[in-house]
């Protein structure tokens, strides 16, 4: 399983290894926040409000 | 009765925990992230660009110099009386100052819609793409269309939802509204008169002359340009105004700023 080997393969005991992934996952939604759903966005083109030429 | 059937195995000695991995156990896994994602996306798109969106078009209003500091600090109906109104024989209708045209994403007017609450002030940025404009800015200015005051069609566009929604509230709109903006030479106040919803391709609507492509230009109108329905591109809701004057900035406010809409 993805989640038992993630876990496993962190080092130190299960509180260093809780604060690890704490801190990873606030980078990724980070990413995710600033760079990532941006360009999601813009490429579903859901929230156009503008008149252009097709 | 034998005591030997009671006593358990000693850890050491039951066979070790094997790790299993299943196709299915991580698929699940999968799709479990992939919901995880999805819910982060729509948190992102609903709530987060709106926090982002409204405190940085707040700061670009607070960064504006020449922005008047009684509106971007909100005039209330208690201070509203004490307010000094532009004098009817500075109020023009003919050519406004020239500016100069603005660079891409420049910030070049504020916008002030008293229909929308009395402390609504949002920046116009030239263009309309949305990274570099209607995104974190706010309102934009199709490229080439007029300037505030000019003969032609000040046509802008903003999001309905999201982003700081600076038209959120354009189904709210009556004819007759004030559509107010100051630039940094003058203050130019429209009305709203009719709107209309239209095919996203339907470039018309922002024509010199609206809705007539190709006819010269007599008149100064305004149209503004946001998605429709809400949280859709469907369709565009179109709003088309006309201009009633421009003043010098220094003399007061637009007595329109001041009225609150029935």
């Amino acid at each position: 399983m993805i989640s038992s080997w993630l876990w496993n393969s962190l080092p130190g005991p299960a509180l260093v290894r809780l604060l690890i992934l704490l801190v990873v996952i606030a980078a990724v939604v980070l990413a995710l926040f600033e760079y990532v759903f941006p360009w999601v966005s813009e490429a579903l083109g859901v929230q156009e409000t503008t008149v252009e030429e097709s | 009765m034998s005591a030997s059937t009671a006593t358990p195995a000693p850890a050491d000695e039951r066979p070790p925990a094997r790790a299993r991995v299943s196709v299915v156990g991580v698929l699940g896994e999968l799709l479990i992230l992939a919901g995880v994602l999805l819910g982060l996306f729509v948190v992102w798109q609903l709530f987060y660009t709106d926090v982002q969106g409204e405190r940085a078009q707040r700061e670009v209003v607070e960064s504006l110099e020449w922005a008047d500091s009684d509106v971007v600090d909100g005039i209330s109906a208690a201070e509203a009386s004490d307010q000094e109104t532009i004098p009817d024989d500075l109020k023009r209708t003919d050519d406004p100052p020239a500016m100069d045209y603005p660079a891409f994403t420049e910030t070049f007017a504020t916008m002030m819609v008293p229909r929308w609450g009395e402390d609504y002030v949002k920046p116009v940025s030239e263009g309309t793409t949305r990274a570099d404009v209607l995104d974190p800015l706010g309102i934009g200015h199709y490229t080439d269309t007029a300037l505030p005051g000019e003969i032609g069609n000040f046509a802008i566009s903003g999001h309905r939802t999201t982003y700081g929604k600076p038209f959120a509230d354009v189904s709210e709109l009556e004819a007759g509204d004030s559509l107010i903006f100051q630039t940094e030479d003058a203050w130019f106040v429209y009305h709203v008169e009719s709107w209309e919803i239209v095919q996203p391709t339907q470039v018309e609507v922002i024509a010199p002359t609206p809705n007539e492509p190709g006819v010269a230009p007599t008149e100064r109108s305004i149209t503004m340009t946001t998605c429709h329905p809400k949280f859709s591109a469907a369709q565009r809701w179109v709003v088309h105004g006309s201009f009633d004057y421009w003043a010098p900035v220094g003399h007061g406010v637009p007595e329109e700023l001041l009225e609150v809409p029935a």
